[in-house]
């Protein structure tokens, strides 16, 4: 079984309100100089031998699911075991 | 009679108070389930309020794979008159029947309120029969409805007379260029964050301007008819 990474992030330019409350509350607890965006991460457990084709279908998956590509970038790794 | 299909998702929330408005407004609401394949010849389409699929992943996110949308996409496609509100507004958008996406409010909170809106299009199913530039007020209650879209896609909604609301007085939630509401190119998809369907007596809302969506929609189907 192989594990296949999806990280999602709001799109740089795009306003991500539960990052900046974050960052404050960084700021608050006294750690300075520290930015935080909040993105998503999936762990996809695919069942069989990871070919290019099955790859293929979770990136297929991320951008029509698991992102919505209008605010968010996504990016799909194979996890080394 | 004309029929006004409401769905219900797990986690629809206004489901019920759409169909409550449907039935004041002079109307047949008719309940449609998210996992029907069958619109029940309806003459037109609510998506309600509330936090389909517990807003998991994203708000609208997986009620747009539902089998009710993939009937609702197609009819829309076709011309029904579909009207999303709020959770229904972000389903719309997931579902790309309406541009740009949905975010979390920039002031960080529930937002819950009476808002002024503007009438900016008249030229919907569901705004025919209001005024051009009439103000409203309508309730605005929403955690994620800030209204965003890249710089090309807002410039064609504003060129294309696809802004159906704006914000009035005070931006409520960060959304770009105060809007409210969109339609889609036909005219005949309109999505907004406000609750008309809490906008129908006087004994629960400061206006009944939640009417004016109703008595749009009836006066289009009466004259398409």
């Amino acid at each position: 079984m192989a594990r296949v990474i999806v990280d999602v992030m709001p799109k740089p330019e795009i306003l991500d309100p539960q990052g900046k409350a974050v960052t404050g509350a960084l700021k608050r607890l006294g750690f300075e100089g520290l930015t935080v965006r909040q993105g998503k991460r999936f762990e996809v457990e695919v069942d069989g031998e990871l070919t290019g084709e099955r790859l293929d279908q979770v990136r297929e998956a991320a951008e029509k699911l698991l992102a919505n590509t209008v605010i968010e970038a996504f990016d799909v790794r194979v996890e080394q075991q | 009679m004309t029929r006004i299909g409401v769905v219900t998702f797990p986690g629809s929330l206004d489901d019920h108070d759409a169909a409550r408005a449907v039935t004041l407004a002079g109307a047949t609401p008719v309940p449609l389930w998210h996992a029907a394949h069958d619109l029940e010849k309806v003459d037109a389409v609510i998506l309600p309020g509330g936090f389909s699929y517990g807003d998991y992943l994203r708000c609208g996110a997986i009620a747009r794979f539902s089998p009710i949308m993939t009937e609702v996409i197609a009819a829309a496609d076709r011309g029904l008159p579909v009207l999303g509100i709020c959770n229904g507004f972000q389903v719309l958008c997931e579902s790309h029947l309406l541009p740009g996406a949905l975010i979390r409010n920039d002031v960080r909170t529930f937002v819950c309120r009476d808002q002024a809106l503007r009438v900016e299009s008249r030229d919907t199913v569901w705004t025919c029969a209001m005024a051009e530039a009439q103000e409203i007020t309508i309730v605005l209650k929403n955690g994620e409805g800030g209204y965003i879209a890249d710089a090309e896609t807002l410039a064609r909604l504003e060129g294309e007379n696809q802004v159906v609301f704006r914000y009035l007085g005070h931006n409520p939630n960060g959304s770009m260029n105060d809007i409210a509401g969109i339609t889609n190119a036909r005219g005949n998809v309109v999505g907004l964050m406000p609750h008309p369907e809490h906008n129908m007596e006087e004994l629960t809302g400061p206006s009944l301007d939640g009417r004016l969506f109703f008595d749009s929609l009836l006066a289009f189907v009466a004259a398409a008819t």
